[in-house]
């Protein structure tokens, strides 16, 4: 199918710790940056989608861009926030009411583990009480039960570790940018086995931005527009493993994000042959093993053998995590799935500096999972 | 449960396991219309969204499905012991059942094995409660551990 909506502008504000300033602020300088990357003033945006999960109202931005009473949704979704709210603008342009609106998310988390009110998850108050309501525990269990089924070593993990950092080092806008060797990986504290303390992403802080527009009057306002070709979120199915789950069936189901990566290379007409550049969720490196299978870019066990040839480097046949991924750049929940598309649309345009993927890329693919249960997978192309 | 006074220690939570007994049965459901089971009890079935659950006592033996070591203090809500101490945590397989998440007890000298056979027991939490009381929760270890047989 022809894509109907268009990124015409992206912006940034760069994750990491940022002491002096609030999340709003930080949504507003990634909105100005996105508005300027499109040639386009506040006052043109028509409509607009904020995400946050520390943030309870990202619409109050527009007392730092302007009160001009377009309809702005708040939004929070897990880790999948970054990727509804992008959903919700395209679907909006879609409805043909608009021409033109904006797509932003923002967050600022404290270190360390996400916490939160068990009940508020539909769970009983003592699996808080328990300390089994953490998300790297969960993570851990995954990809110790992965690693068993399908012949993942702990140097593969380091590996994905290590070439993240290694990407985030080309990163400007990178929150680690020092590189990191295997064995610096494998020798970090352990988190929870297998998972060591570099192997994990970290909760930080961060905005992005992305204006969205009708395809077809996308090449007014640039010459390099790049397509949505889709924008899908899909919750988990009875008998999938996932976080924040006191008991599963025996009967086992795929994550949702095999089912939402189906859904959207259906609706893009496109499959795992057609992606140039790849953006996973690497909450930590196992998620980035597992996810390459989830999502359709090899089989189950594949990655033992990938990683190690670099199939999935820059200069691969694969790029995965381009910009460092969550490991390089951490997650602001809420912005997080924006900061992927940024990305995307950077490599795509051939704007990606020291980072930049080779051959001219055509088509990328983001991919965000995270709590409850909740996936979202965007494809993009030139 | 050797160390553990039935008479003065209370569970986690009411209506997780049967307490106060000397043959501990975790709870949790089953669905009259489609069999599903979960755990701990549920008032709606998360496969057929029937009203019918009623509740089951589950097996007590089981396999390691999967495993973790839990080597960080758990922010609030945690309420454990004020001396942390890492410990292992994972899902067991309960044979015909389910899938359940615990921790896992009896492996102080080494890691579980994804496939171990193991068996519900309930170990001291923290304590002592509110009420005075200590207080206790469920967990699984080895079957037939050294020393025991």
């Amino acid at each position: 199918m022809s894509a109907d909506v268009a990124i015409v502008g992206v912006g940034l504000h760069p994750f990491g710790r940022h002491p002096a300033k609030s999340a709003i602020q930080m949504g507003a300088a990634a909105t100005r940056a996105a508005l300027a990357d499109a040639g386009v003033k506040w006052t043109d945006i028509q409509f607009a989608y904020g995400g946050s999960y520390e943030v309870d109202n990202p619409d109050s931005i527009v007392n730092q861009l302007g009160l001009t009473g377009i309809p702005f949704t708040n939004v929070y979704n897990g880790c999948a926030t970054a990727a509804s709210v992008l959903t919700q603008a395209t679907n909006t342009i879609r409805l043909g009411e608009y021409d033109i609106g904006i797509a932003i998310g923002m967050d600022k988390h404290v270190p360390g583990a996400f916490t939160s009110d068990p009940t508020l998850y539909s769970l009983p108050s003592w699996y808080g009480e328990a300390g089994l309501f953490l998300t790297p525990k969960f993570f851990a269990e995954k990809i110790q039960r992965y690693m068993h089924d399908h012949g993942i070593s702990t140097t593969t993990l380091a590996r994905v570790a290590a070439k993240n950092y290694r990407n985030g080092s080309l990163n400007p806008d990178a929150f680690r940018r020092t590189p990191l060797s295997v064995e610096d990986i494998l020798s970090s504290p352990m988190v929870n086995h297998p998972l060591t303390q570099y192997m994990f992403c970290a909760p930080d802080e961060g905005a992005a931005a992305v204006v969205v527009c009708r395809a077809d009057r996308a090449r007014e306002l640039t010459d390099t527009p790049v397509y949505l070709r889709a924008s899908e979120v899909r919750t988990r199915r009875i008998g999938a493993f996932e976080v924040h789950s006191p008991s599963v069936p025996l009967e086992r189901e795929d994550s949702p994000t095999v089912h939402v990566s189906r859904a959207a290379y259906e609706r893009a007409g496109l499959g795992p042959e057609d992606v140039d550049v790849i953006q996973l969720q690497d909450t930590d490196a196992g998620a980035e093993v597992y996810h390459l299978a989830e999502n359709g870019f090899c089989e189950h066990g594949e990655q033992e053998a990938l990683v190690a040839d670099g199939v999935t480097e820059i200069g691969g046949p694969m790029p995965v995590n381009t910009d460092g991924g969550l490991i390089a750049n951490g997650e602001p929940i809420g912005a997080s799935g924006l900061r992927q598309i940024y990305e995307l649309v950077k490599q795509l345009r051939g704007q990606a500096g020291d980072r930049q993927v080779p051959g001219e890329p055509r088509v990328g693919y983001a991919q965000l999972y995270g709590a409850p249960g909740t996936a979202g997978v965007s494809i993009v192309s030139r | 449960l050797d160390d553990i006074s039935t008479a003065t220690a209370v569970p986690l939570a009411e209506g997780l396991f049967t307490w106060p007994s000397d043959a501990p049965r975790l709870l949790g459901s089953r669905c009259g219309e489609c069999g599903t089971m979960t755990f701990p009890t549920h008032y709606g079935c998360p496969r057929c969204s029937s009203g019918a659950m009623s509740t089951v006592e589950l097996g007590t033996r089981g396999t390691v499905w999967t495993w973790t070591t839990q080597e960080f203090r758990p922010p609030p809500p945690y309420a454990g012991p004020d001396e942390f101490e890492p410990y292992h945590v994972g899902y067991v397989e309960l044979p015909g059942e389910l899938i359940v998440e615990t921790y896992l007890t009896g492996y102080e000298d080494r890691h579980p094995t994804i496939g171990d056979a193991v068996e519900l027991t309930i170990v001291a939490f923290s304590g002592p409660s509110a009420g005075g009381d200590d207080v206790v929760t469920y967990a699984f270890g080895p079957v037939d551990p050294a020393g025991t047989a």
